[in-house]
């Protein structure tokens, strides 16, 4: 059993958890994520850490209620438990010291390279950091980047918030000042040396080919459906260059230029049918009075 | 009164009671009902009691089997049941999923001649495992505690055997499970109509009371390292048996379609995460109306059972080769044909058909011939020029075989491993690593549940000799059950 010891409502759908797993918190590398499982009849799903500390044994999770367990575990308050977390699971995030680094982050994804954030700093990288929503609401972590980021922008696709616009829109400006240079051309001004993205599907497609004329390298945390999370079931695998892979042993972080997006976002989809049964079966207990 | 060898003869190869194929395909429950007195007494007794204990040679893990048998002959089913157990920690397990036909049963001397049929060793194991199971309160002697730490990785049939061993020669043993559950592959992997769920949780229980402490959601290379466990968590000997490994595909295309899983997918959402009761338990998994497996061993034959029991109305097996050179057990096949399983045999697939939508809708495949051996002493499957054909289904389950899992091995320096990545490990069942032991799939590649406990119950032996000397106490021989 794992306590949450502290949650946070972010955004309406949005929600952010702090619990006690000490052996994960002490060994858990930005990039890595964990699997959880709510109670006995609960499905695995794995979960990106937004941070952990070793010294108080917690890790911090972002979640976002879409599915039947991910809402469930949106009503869970401090106090509560999640009965299995297993990890940290997952290579960790490659760093290593660029010019300028730019993370960017669609909704939740941003709590996927929050953490990031620090590791390249500290490895002597400016680092700018895009985080965008729908809407206002939905912009996460912009405050907690801040803190750990050189520059920070939070966009909205309707304007209500920053940058009007995607968070594709706002890295094509920014690559149009910081852009790698061509060959026999001088070094720029913070020349982009790496992009690191997570969110959607269509949003990391779109900052993939934003960033591929431009050579500019782009690291996607990917997100396939898991069920052991230890290279056991290949569930999770990906089309990566033309090769297969395990998302949960070889990723979750690819080579943004070498994922098939379109196997991906396909794949995501392969359970939509059972997620509403499930969903529907949950809101119906719930309204009886008999739902956990 | 013992009954005479002529007797013996006489008395037929008791037939081990099954539910109907037709009712039993369509539920999870077990297909054995197992003997009952009269009958496993009556078997027992076909037992000619030969000296030389060839069948306990053809034992992997040495069961004294004429001694047991003799017990049920005579009605003292406490005194089989501590025979049993002091060389078998999970004869339960054993006498359900091991291969008797390669090992004990085909070396029964009632096998000979062109009507022999070999003891049913195995029943007689499950029949006596049973009975204990609620009959006897087994209070294993433990010898006297060392107070020495060592870990057992993985709590699959190699690891829960080591443990059992260690613990009863007085040791402190811990288990890291990476799944939520204990049971490695007896868990997720076979079905609960071969082997049900409570037959697992009582041999782990009884682990447990001997003081094995089984720590889950543990995944050894990631949450601690192997030189953690030695360095700083206190343990004094590891035992590595982490399973089985990554599933394969046969890169053919189409293998990525919705609809397409690994035999160890397919068989981890139904067992593990009982994804057959969605949508009460959340899992959920793909039900195919035409289900096809491809593969010829016993995981294989688990998956497409399975299917069969999630409703398929066709559940059809291909295999490039023929019925004689089938890894699988002969009673998996035999109950899979009974069940109405379709066997396509010399054929095997070269692409698998997509719908606009993303989802299978076929295989098309190409039948075999057998050429010359290869390196496995089986013929090779040669394609026939041609000979292409489709058949229509809508989930496609591979089950093909695993190559090694690199997570733990890669993530522990001085672990010598071989070409495909599999740990080596010398007679004693020692790595390359001082204080680290495996055994297991880890070391063999894939094997059968009885070779992996064999390994476990080899390590234990070394394991304790090793942290004895390390540690400078004397061997222990922990008193007999009995």
């Amino acid at each position: 059993m794992f306590r949450i010891l502290d949650t946070k409502q972010l955004a309406s759908d949005v929600k952010w958890f702090r619990i006690a797993a000490p052996l994960v918190a002490k060994h858990r590398q930005p990039g890595q994520f964990v699997i959880l499982r709510l109670d006995e009849t609960g499905e695995r799903i794995p979960l990106t850490m937004a941070a952990a500390d070793p010294k108080t044994g917690t890790i911090e999770l972002i979640v976002k209620a879409i599915g039947k367990t991910t809402r469930v575990l949106f009503t869970k308050q401090a106090g509560d438990t999640i009965q299995d977390i297993m990890g940290p699971l997952g290579r960790p995030t490659e760093i290593h010291k660029v010019d300028h680094a730019v993370l960017v982050g669609g909704g939740v994804g941003t709590a996927v390279i929050y953490p990031l954030a620090k590791a390249l700093q500290d490895a002597g990288c400016f680092v700018t950091a895009i985080t965008g929503g729908r809407t206002k609401e939905l912009v996460v972590l912009e405050d907690e980047l801040k803190k750990v980021s050189n520059a920070v922008y939070a966009t909205t696709d309707d304007g209500s918030y920053g940058f009007k616009g995607t968070v594709a829109d706002k890295l094509r400006e920014l690559i149009a000042v910081n852009r790698p240079p061509s060959q026999g051309e001088p070094q720029g001004c913070r020349a982009i040396g790496v992009v690191y993205c997570a969110g959607p599907v269509p949003m990391m497609k779109a900052v993939c080919d934003l960033t591929r004329p431009f050579g500019i390298k782009t690291i996607v945390s990917l997100n396939p459906i898991m069920v052991d999370g230890t290279g056991m079931c290949g569930g999770c695998r990906v089309t990566i260059g033309g090769k297969t892979k395990f998302a949960c042993v070889d990723g979750p972080e690819f080579d943004g230029h070498q994922v098939d997006y379109a196997e991906l976002w396909d794949r995501l989809g392969a359970y939509k049918a059972h997620e509403k049964v499930a969903l529907d079966r949950w809101e119906h207990e719930c309204k009886i009075g008999v739902g956990k | 009164m013992p009954l005479t060898p002529k007797e013996r003869m006489a008395i037929p190869r008791q037939q081990m009671p099954e539910r109907p194929a037709d009712v039993r395909n369509r539920d999870f429950n077990e297909v054995n009902v197992g003997f009952q007195e009269s009958l496993a007494q009556l078997e027992a007794n076909r037992c000619l009691q030969c000296k030389d204990g060839k069948c306990t040679r053809g034992c992997p893990v040495g069961i004294d089997i004429p001694g047991f048998l003799e017990h049920i002959a005579a009605g003292d089913l406490k005194s089989a049941a501590e025979l049993l157990l002091s060389a078998n920690a999970l004869p339960g397990i054993t006498g359900r999923v091991c291969p008797q036909e390669e090992q004990c049963e085909q070396v029964c001397i009632r096998a000979k001649g062109k009507n022999g049929r070999p003891v049913a060793v195995g029943h007689l194991e499950r029949y006596v495992a049973d009975w204990a199971r609620e009959n006897l309160d087994m209070k294993t002697l433990l010898a006297p505690a060392t107070g020495l730490k060592i870990a057992v990785v993985g709590s699959g049939p190699a690891g829960l055997t080591c443990a059992g061993e260690l613990a009863k020669k007085g040791h402190d043993v811990t288990i890291f499970e990476a799944l939520h559950t204990a049971g490695g592959v007896l868990t997720y992997g076979i079905p609960e109509f071969r082997l049900p769920n409570k037959v697992i949780d009582a041999e782990v229980d009884r682990l447990r009371q001997m003081g094995v402490k089984i720590v889950c959601n543990v995944v050894i290379g990631r949450t601690f390292t192997i030189d953690e466990l030695l360095n700083e968590e206190g343990f004094s000997a590891i035992f590595i048996a982490n399973g089985a490994g990554l599933p394969i595909f046969m890169n053919i295309p189409g293998e990525n379609l919705k609809g397409v899983y690994s035999a160890n997918e397919y068989l981890t959402r139904s067992n593990l995460m009982r994804a057959y009761t969605f949508p009460k338990n959340d899992t959920p998994i793909v039900k195919g109306e035409h289900v096809v497996v491809v593969g010829g061993g016993n995981v294989a034959m688990d998956s497409v059972r399975t299917a069969k029991r999630l409703g398929a109305k066709e559940a059809i097996l291909v295999y490039r080769r023929s019925r004689e050179e089938m890894p699988a057990r002969i009673e998996e096949v035999h109950h899979a044909e009974q069940e109405g399983i379709i066997f396509k045999l010399l054929c095997s697939p070269i692409r698998v058909l997509g719908s606009p939508d993303g989802w299978v809708k076929g295989v098309e495949c190409i039948r075999m011939e057998l050429g010359e051996p290869d390196d496995s002493g089986r013929r090779r499957p040669v394609p026939m020029k041609g000979s292409e054909f489709t058949l229509d289904c809508d989930i496609v389950i591979m089950a093909i075989g695993t190559r090694s899992n690199p997570l733990l091995t890669q993530a522990t320096p001085g672990l010598k491993l071989n070409k495909w990545g599999y740990i080596e490990i010398d007679d004693t069942g020692a790595t390359s690593k001082p204080g680290v032991f495996a055994g297991g799939d880890i070391v063999r590649g894939s094997a059968t549940v009885i070779l992996a406990m064999g390994d476990g119950k080899k390590a234990a032996a070394t394991i304790d000799q090793y942290v004895r000397t390390k540690h400078g106490l004397p061997a222990v021989v922990p008193p007999s059950p009995s």
